[in-house]
């Protein structure tokens, strides 16, 4: 790897080096290299990019990094990632897109990421994408994610978009069992001319199945966001879903919170909050001493922490 | 070390002007000085207008020698201003920890951020963490806004009404709080209350009402005539 790739990889996974355990860094539109361990595997597909991802039954405490790289400008990349965590596991999955775009063309990586959360797993996601670059090449991300939770099965999706990635439209769309929990926390902030949509679908299918789909989104300059969610009740079962923005300069936000209760049972709540940042909590930090600017980037660090 | 010269504030609504600070005149020299007066006296718009948070209209206000009328809140911080509100902000996503490691200006180990939550009767472990949002009680947020003050431990503190919705156990700790501020810094404090036991810590006492300064002077010749006043019945409204 070289040093463009290295700070890439840092960003996504806070790693300096070649992660531990098992691993499959992309980079550049093909594979860098790869790890498996006796718990799991990484396949490459046969009919499309991408790799399946198999993890074997009450695996404990491994973690698998799959960071995709993109540091040439004009790369068009799509890959299908399956995840299949077998029963009872308790794992940890680092993913993210990371691309530096110096050029003048656009760089984009679609992923499709599936995961099968099997019977009692219980399984922890991350998500980072992040763009840099100096040149006037778009980098353009449109992540999916389809994520299918059986009975007992435990899933915690953490999803950061913190800078540099021009357009994204980013798709959700999640199935749970009985007794399967569901949590989304999202963090977003777009500058610039920056455009991001985020689209969650939850069905709640299972008894006593539930979901918390949260997302904190910051909007600079006149870039442009869009929220969408909605979470499905089918059965017994309980939903919460909540927007929390704050929106700055000649930004604009549009947050779509929807719940649908198909079953007499199902407890669903949504909220949605838009606001600029408040002028007393400006002033309380410049009485500590801090400039304008500096008291407004500690709002903003804080919120989207 | 703090003097206003004839400051007066006012603000304009629909219904015309109005002067809510009138022509004060006030000079501070004395380590521990308490502010009273009947409610909308404009107690707190004094201290915002101290603090820079509100420019004053016309008139000067002086500290320690420099002519800070027309500073930001930020350089009269870094003065050595400090303000802790009488309702204090909340902050999403922003933990207590951040915010006395801010207020100190510098990096504080989590023992030293820990001293000052416990000196304001905070159990430290419970609350380094906690974020200051609205999941904090109100008498946590005040404790919490104090302990903000001492972490930044500069010539003058301002406390609005620090007392406002703190427990009876509580109460009397907090005047041990300012009580050793007093003691162990070489600063000043000036408290905004309603407390007959806060007044009685003070050297000196002024008491605002109706936007101008009543009366103002050593705890012992103000304090007698306040609280004969007040058995009087005058109390509330003719201060
Ligand atoms: N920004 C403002 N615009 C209009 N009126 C204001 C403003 N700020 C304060 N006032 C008014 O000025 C008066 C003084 O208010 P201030 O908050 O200073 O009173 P106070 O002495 O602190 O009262 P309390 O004891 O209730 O805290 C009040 O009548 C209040 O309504
Ligand atoms: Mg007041």
């Amino acid at each position: 790897m070289d040093t463009i790739q290295k700070s890439l990889l840092e960003k996504l996974t806070d790693l300096h080096d070649i992660p531990e355990g098992a691993y499959n860094i992309r980079a550049n539109g093909s594979l860098g290299a790869r790890n498996t361990t006796a718990n799991i595997d990484i396949v490459s597909k046969q009919d499309k990019d991408g790799i399946d991802i198999i993890i074997k039954p009450n695996t404990k405490n491994e973690s698998v990094h799959i960071p995709v790289i993109i540091s040439k400008t004009g790369i068009d990349d799509l890959v299908y990632n399956d995840f299949y965590i077998g029963e009872n596991a308790d794992v940890t999955i680092v993913a993210g897109c990371g691309i530096h775009n110096t050029g003048d063309e656009k760089s984009s990586h679609d992923g499709i990421h599936t995961f099968h959360v099997g019977k009692n797993a219980k399984i922890k996601y991350v998500e980072r994408h992040y763009g840099q670059g100096d040149g006037t090449g778009e980098n353009i991300m449109n992540p999916k994610t389809v994520i299918e939770i059986d009975d007992g099965g435990y899933m915690e999706m953490e999803t950061t978009q913190i800078k540099g990635i021009d357009s994204t439209e980013r798709i959700t769309e999640a199935k749970l069992g009985n007794e399967a929990k569901l949590v989304i926390r999202e963090s977003l902030m777009t500058h610039g001319k920056q455009y991001a949509k985020t689209d969650f679908t939850v069905e709640l299918n299972g008894e006593n199945s539930s979901a918390n789909v949260v997302s904190r989104s910051v909007a600079k300059d006149s870039s442009y966001q869009v929220f969408y969610s909605n979470i499905k009740g089918n059965n017994k079962c309980a939903g919460h879903t909540e927007c929390d923005a704050i929106i700055m300069d000649d930004a604009k936000v549009c947050a779509i919170p929807e719940i649908t209760a198909n079953h007499i049972d199902a407890s669903l709540i949504h909220e949605a909050a838009i606001g600029k940042i408040a002028g007393e909590q400006l002033m309380k930090l410049m009485t500590l001493g801090l400039t304008e600017q500096e008291a407004e980037e500690q709002i903003v660090n804080g919120f989207l922490k | 070390m703090l003097e206003l010269i004839d400051v007066s504030f006012k603000v304009s609504s629909d219904e015309g002007e109005k002067e809510i600070l009138k022509n004060i005149n006030l000079k501070i020299d004395d380590r521990f000085v308490a502010i009273t007066g009947p409610n909308g006296g404009g107690k707190s718009t004094l201290a915002k207008v101290i603090a820079g948070i509100y420019p004053v209209t016309s008139g000067k206000i002086i500290f320690n020698g420099t002519d800070i009328t027309n500073m930001s809140i930020t350089d009269r911080a870094k003065l050595g201003i400090s303000f802790a509100f009488q309702q204090p902000v909340r902050f999403k996503g922003l933990t207590v920890r951040d915010l006395i490691t801010l207020a100190s200006g510098k990096q504080i180990s989590v023992s030293d951020a820990c001293a000052y939550l416990s000196e304001v009767g905070l159990c430290a472990r419970d609350y380094i963490d906690r974020e200051i949002n609205a999941s904090l009680s109100g008498g946590e947020l005040k404790r919490i806004e104090i302990a903000m003050i001492m972490a930044r431990g500069t010539q003058l503190s301002v406390f609005d009404e620090p007392e406002a919705g703190i427990d009876l156990w509580s109460f009397n700790n907090l005047i041990r709080v300012f009580q050793k501020m007093h003691d162990q810094t070489n600063g000043s404090i000036m408290i905004i209350s309603h407390q007959e036991k806060i007044l009685d810590i003070a050297d000196k006492i002024v008491v605002v009402a109706n936007g101008e300064v009543k009366s103002y002077g050593k705890k012992d010749e103000i304090l007698p005539e306040l609280l004969h006043r007040q058995s009087a019945g005058f109390g509330c409204v003719k201060l």
